[in-house]
């Protein structure tokens, strides 16, 4: 299929669009026309960036090169769940639950989609490994932002029901249960959402992205499917995951509430 | 400071807001981190699960927290026999917890706490929001539990005259310590 490339005035066109903006958003005094500035300009500069980093691995197969691009976006990703929360855990243990769980989760289920399921040669040609890990950091680092947010606020917000729970002889675990419960589910909506709506409400936009390069339609629709399994399963592992081990950090060896390992 | 509590004792603590009085209870309870010592039948609480010291040491807040959406959640058995004792009808098992009223949330929550048949009672104003009737059934309560099950109480309250009628001792804290109230030898009803 015929690949119509575009030119630097066709993103340009589109961008006017962006600048339309500007003028509606200083008259409603909407606040937003900087931001949707600094937004649209990061947006273009990360992207071409990432094209080039891609060029260069997509020319040099080499395991080392991936496995640094990697590490590079967990951190960033780990990086990005932390200030993503209102009342984080302190010290290193902020960044090191995200990070951690999403270490575990996705990049398990990019490493058994890799060789199990696509099997490309070698396993970690980038052309399929970055974009799939990409795609799973990108939504396990939502579902643990949100899950993790929403854990430490509540704990912070329901200390009296925790503690109560604690007074009547109930173990940490079950103190801090209902709280724990929602906070995953919190984690996982979003995943739960697209999938429910994907195709009806929204078009996917990994299958879109592929129909416009040319891809297959039908082809394009099974790697969605793939990717959406994948997103699902990673960010489950990496909600219940971080969420379990934060909670955990918050008692101390007496099963004592400490709010104290969380910055106010 | 150093305090004993024997079994079927009442300590009576009162002081200004601020004092120390609720952190202390706390301490006991092992709900915050310390750095004294606190001996259940000679046995430190460290040696304990905390799930099974804070069962054996129960401590009532001053306010008490729900989590249930009726008040039946929130109880393992039947305590139909206590609610009537504390003037509730056996009806209010099946109160929303959002429409109860303060003076009836102290209440269940006492029965709620007594449930786990606790060993020593950490009681902060447990009668703070009660009109008098309220005040003497809790204490009527309290006093049978004590006489039941040997147990020791600590009882925090800004009442002096209800130290004096429920307290075999009573201490106050001044200047974070705790010191031997006035009248040591008030009655114990």
């Amino acid at each position: 299929m015929h690949l119509i490339h575009l030119t630097p005035f066709d993103l340009a066109l589109a961008a006017l669009l962006v600048l339309a903006l500007v003028p509606l958003s200083l008259r409603l005094r909407l606040e937003i026309a900087r931001p949707l500035l600094i937004a649209a300009l990061r947006t273009t500069v990360q992207l071409l960036l990432v094209g080039l980093v891609l060029k260069a691995v997509f020319a040099n197969v080499h395991l080392l090169w991936i496995g640094a691009i990697s590490l590079l976006m967990l951190l960033l990703a780990g990086r990005e769940v932390m200030a993503r929360q209102r009342r984080r855990l302190a010290g290193w243990w902020g960044f090191g639950v995200g990070t951690l769980s999403m270490f575990v989760s996705s990049f398990a289920v990019t490493l058994l989609a890799l060789i199990v399921v696509i099997g490309p040669q070698p396993w970690y040609q980038p052309q399929y490994a970055i974009p799939l890990l990409g795609m799973l950091l990108g939504n396990t680092m939502n579902g643990i932002a949100i899950a993790m947010d929403r854990l430490t606020q509540e704990a912070w917000q329901q200390r009296a029901v925790i503690e109560g729970r604690l007074m009547l002889g109930q173990d940490w675990s079950r103190a801090i249960g209902d709280i724990r419960r929602d906070s995953m589910r919190g984690g996982l909506i979003p995943i739960i959402n697209a999938m429910a709506a994907a195709g009806i409400v929204s078009l996917p936009g990994m299958m879109t992205g592929q129909i416009l390069a040319g891809s297959p339609p039908v082809e394009a629709v099974k790697y969605q499917i793939l990717i959406m399994f994948l997103i699902a399963a990673g960010t489950g592992f990496g909600t219940v995951g971080a969420v379990w081990a934060g909670s955990w950090r918050l008692f101390d060896e007496r099963q004592r509430l400490r709010l104290d390992r969380l910055r106010p | 400071m150093n305090l004993d509590l024997g079994p079927g004792e009442c300590v009576g603590v009162s002081g200004p807001s601020g004092a120390g009085k609720t952190l202390l209870l706390r301490a006991i309870a092992d709900l915050d981190p310390h750095e004294g010592e606190v001996l259940l039948d000679g046995v430190p609480a460290r040696r304990v699960p905390p799930a099974q010291w804070r069962r054996r040491v129960g401590l009532l807040p001053a306010e008490s927290a729900w989590w249930g959406e009726r008040v039946r959640d929130h109880f393992r058995d039947d305590p139909a026999p206590g609610l009537g004792r504390l003037g509730l009808p056996p009806a209010a098992l099946d109160w929303e917890v959002r429409r109860l009223s303060t003076g009836e949330r102290q209440r269940l929550a006492l029965l709620r706490l007594l449930e786990n048949r606790p060993q020593v009672l950490l009681l902060d104003e447990p009668t703070a929001n009660l009109d008098a009737a309220g005040r003497e059934r809790v204490e009527a309560l309290i006093a049978e539990y004590r006489g039941e099950c040997a147990a020791g109480v600590i009882w925090v309250a800004h009442d002096a005259a209800q130290l004096a009628r429920v307290a075999t001792r009573r201490f106050r804290f001044e200047d974070g310590r705790l010191v031997a109230a006035a009248d040591p030898a008030a009655p114990c009803t």
